[in-house]
């Protein structure tokens, strides 16, 4: 997309991910909770994809069923030339080498039952036949690269600060020598002064072992400290993709807008002039999202075809992605003719 | 780091994380260690753990030392009180040569007690493990593979909705005369009574497993495990068990007792063990009619099912601790 000659490590075509929502007295389907909705995007090859949106948008969802974390409801995902969409959970075991994860919560996604060395070493007992000595020496590796001290190995994670517990489940994750890791939310349960030993300790593990990182965070900073290309996701669907000096420069869709407004700006005399774009009322509810565009009970910009017709996500721009009817250069008659299909359709 | 930092520490748990030495053997004894270290701080444990070692060895060491028949009937000296009944009772009638007193047929209580015990003992342990597997098993997979979910809980539904009593002696009119014949008197009714017991009281266990293994498998580490590719069996033994400890323990020390006391239910309607077959409920239940005036031949027995029931239940509490790496704090 950016670049023609770079070839995309990880691409996902019309991802959606439903869950389905039960009720009743016969727990009958009444309906679904659309987390994912049709998202496409790729992932070049040692890049670092940014995936930024408030709470509740769907990127942990989008991130996991990436990873098919979850059993995904439709769409196509192709991770290193393989297509994982559509394959077996139990057929997916060989896969799993080449993607990882790391978690957002580095308390919980350890098994406090577990010493340290038994949690980095658990990929390396499932996937791999070295000797228990090997083992222990590449544990001991993973230790040294994350900047965990190896005597440390025999102890419990409970014994451990939140930024050296993150920085064990990032050792977990590069045990196996992944390509790609998608890193949910990896710095939003530290503090800052931790956040930015993690995130230079992840860009200097990209930089040594050719890593290709999905960056989920909510931290629009962060994104833009570490990410090559940034997406902004609402409500289950992605608004705009872009390279991260356009999108942070000029953003185009109007959500971004508003989202890049609320960055807090660390001059005084620039934060006082600055104009926030303030959003009203309330993000509908996943499951029963709005007719038209996501986006439309909220948009300060909107307009009548914003209600009736879902915008399409394209290439506004070489390289640029949005879906939003601002960007849209049909003409009046051709918006006319859409507007009567979709109401003679619905 | 430097080789000199390693060795600077002195701990033994940090010289096993040394790269250079990595001796097995040495690092599973520190990690026990480390678990024994923590059991010894809770008192009521190490408490337990003695007197669980005491009537142990007074049950199975016991009869080796006083050798006589628990059996045995001596008329003459029928209703003899225990000797320390002397002390605010100079004419009760005591013996020297019995020293917990006879029953009412003078057959010798320490003998009986030390024979019932055996039998209570085996039979609680074999019957509580086997409950507590059952339990485990079923819990955990109902509580892991949503498939089978309903038809095992609506399947341990039923088995709780059956009135357990009479069930037990209908297995026991069905089946006594079969094994008997097959293994035996004794451990015919053996057999029968554990397996009976086992198999009536692995629901609370299965309900309670089923829920924290369906919370647990919610966590964040299961997911981080399944990205790994760990299979069901493995996430299952390295993370769902290992998580869901404490409550079975729990169950496992109540179900002990629970264990020992119906035993003794079924013993008293005269469908567990045989008369002449002492066990612990049984001795309770023969001494109910007179135990006004012979009030030792219920409190002996009693006090040995309760306090082996106690001590077991703290044994399980400070089991827990002391196997939970967050309360053992390294």
């Amino acid at each position: 997309m950016l670049d023609n000659s770079a070839k995309p490590l990880v691409s996902v075509r019309d991802l959606k991910m439903h869950f389905p929502i039960h009720a009743g007295f016969l727990r009958r389907r009444v309906g679904e909770v659309r987390a994912v909705d049709g998202v496409t995007f790729d992932v070049i090859e040692g890049e670092t994809l940014g995936l930024v949106g408030e709470s509740g948008c769907g990127k942990s969802t989008c991130g996991r069923a990436v990873l098919r974390l979850y059993d995904i409801t439709s769409g196509q995902i192709m991770i290193d030339g393989r297509d994982i969409g559509s394959v077996k959970q139990r057929n997916l075991r060989t896969m799993r080498p080449i993607m990882q994860m790391v978690f957002q919560d580095p308390q919980a996604s350890l098994n406090s039952r577990m010493t340290v060395e038994a949690i980095i070493r658990e990929p390396l007992d499932e996937h791999t036949t070295l000797s228990d000595a090997e083992k222990r020496e590449k544990v001991g590796e993973l230790m040294d690269a994350v900047g965990l001290n190896r005597r440390f190995a025999k102890r419990y994670p409970h014994a451990f600060s939140g930024g050296q517990r993150q920085r064990i489940g990032i050792a977990r994750a590069l045990a196996l020598n992944p390509k790609f890791i998608v890193c949910d939310e990896p710095i939003a349960a530290l503090d800052v002064s931790i956040q930015a030993q993690v995130v230079n300790l992840l860009e200097d593990l990209q930089e040594q072992f050719g890593l290709t990182y999905l960056f989920i965070s909510h931290d629009l900073s962060m994104v833009r400290h570490i990410a090559t290309r940034v997406a902004v996701m609402y409500l289950g669907k992605i608004v705009e993709l872009a390279p991260r000096e356009a999108l942070y420069a000029a953003p185009l869709h109007p959500y971004t807008q508003a989202l890049l407004s609320a960055v807090p700006d660390p001059d005084p005399e620039m934060a006082a002039a600055k104009q926030r774009i303030v959003l009203q009322g309330d993000v509908p509810s996943p499951a029963n999202p709005p007719d038209g565009c996501n986006f439309c009970t909220r948009c300060p910009q909107v307009m009548d075809i914003c209600r009736r017709i879902d915008p399409e996500y394209r290439e506004v721009q070489p390289g640029r992605w949005a879906a939003c009817h601002l960007h849209n250069d049909m003409s009046p008659a051709e918006v006319a003719d859409e507007i009567n299909a979709a109401q003679t359709a619905g | 780091m430097t080789d000199r930092d390693i060795h600077a520490s002195a701990d033994n748990l940090e010289v096993a994380g040394n790269p250079v030495a990595p001796i097995p053997a040495e690092k599973t004894r520190s990690q026990w260690r480390d678990v024994w270290d923590q059991f010894k701080t809770h008192k009521g444990a190490v408490l337990g753990l003695f007197f669980l070692v005491f009537i142990t060895l007074f049950c199975v060491a016991g009869p080796w030392i006083w050798t006589v028949d628990p059996g045995a009937l001596d008329v003459r000296n029928k209703d003899v009180r225990p000797i320390y009944t002397a002390i605010w009772d100079s004419n009760a009638k005591v013996n020297w040569a019995r020293p917990m007193g006879t029953d009412n047929l003078g057959r010798d209580q320490m003998a009986n007690l030390m024979q019932g015990g055996r039998i209570s003992l085996a039979v609680g342990w074999t019957a509580m493990i086997l409950a507590i597997l059952i339990g485990t098993l079923i819990g955990v997979l109902a509580g892991y593979f949503r498939a089978i979910d309903g038809l095992l809980m609506r399947f341990t539904d039923l088995v709780l909705a059956l009135p357990l009593l009479p069930l037990l002696l209908v297995m026991m009119l069905l089946f006594r005369d079969p094994l008997r014949a097959s293994f035996g008197p004794e451990q015919g009714i053996f057999i029968l009574v554990v397996t009976g017991i086992g198999i009536t009281s692995w629901m609370q266990t299965a309900r309670i497993v089923r829920g924290d293994v369906m919370a647990i498998k919610e966590r964040e580490f299961v997911l981080a495990a399944r990205s790994i590719g760990t299979p069901a069996r493995r996430m299952i033994t390295r993370h769902i068990l290992p998580n869901v400890l404490s409550p079975i323990m729990v169950s496992a020390t109540l179900g002990l007792a629970v264990a020992i006391i119906t035993e003794s239910a079924l013993s008293f309607l005269g469908l567990g063990f045989p008369s002449d077959f002492p066990t612990w409920g049984k001795i309770l239940n023969d001494s109910v009619p007179r135990m006004t005036r012979f009030p030792e031949r219920v409190i002996l027995p009693g006090m040995a099912i309760s306090l082996t029931v106690l001590s077991v239940n703290y044994i399980g509490d400070g089991l827990r601790d002391a196997l939970d790496p967050r309360i053992r704090g390294m």
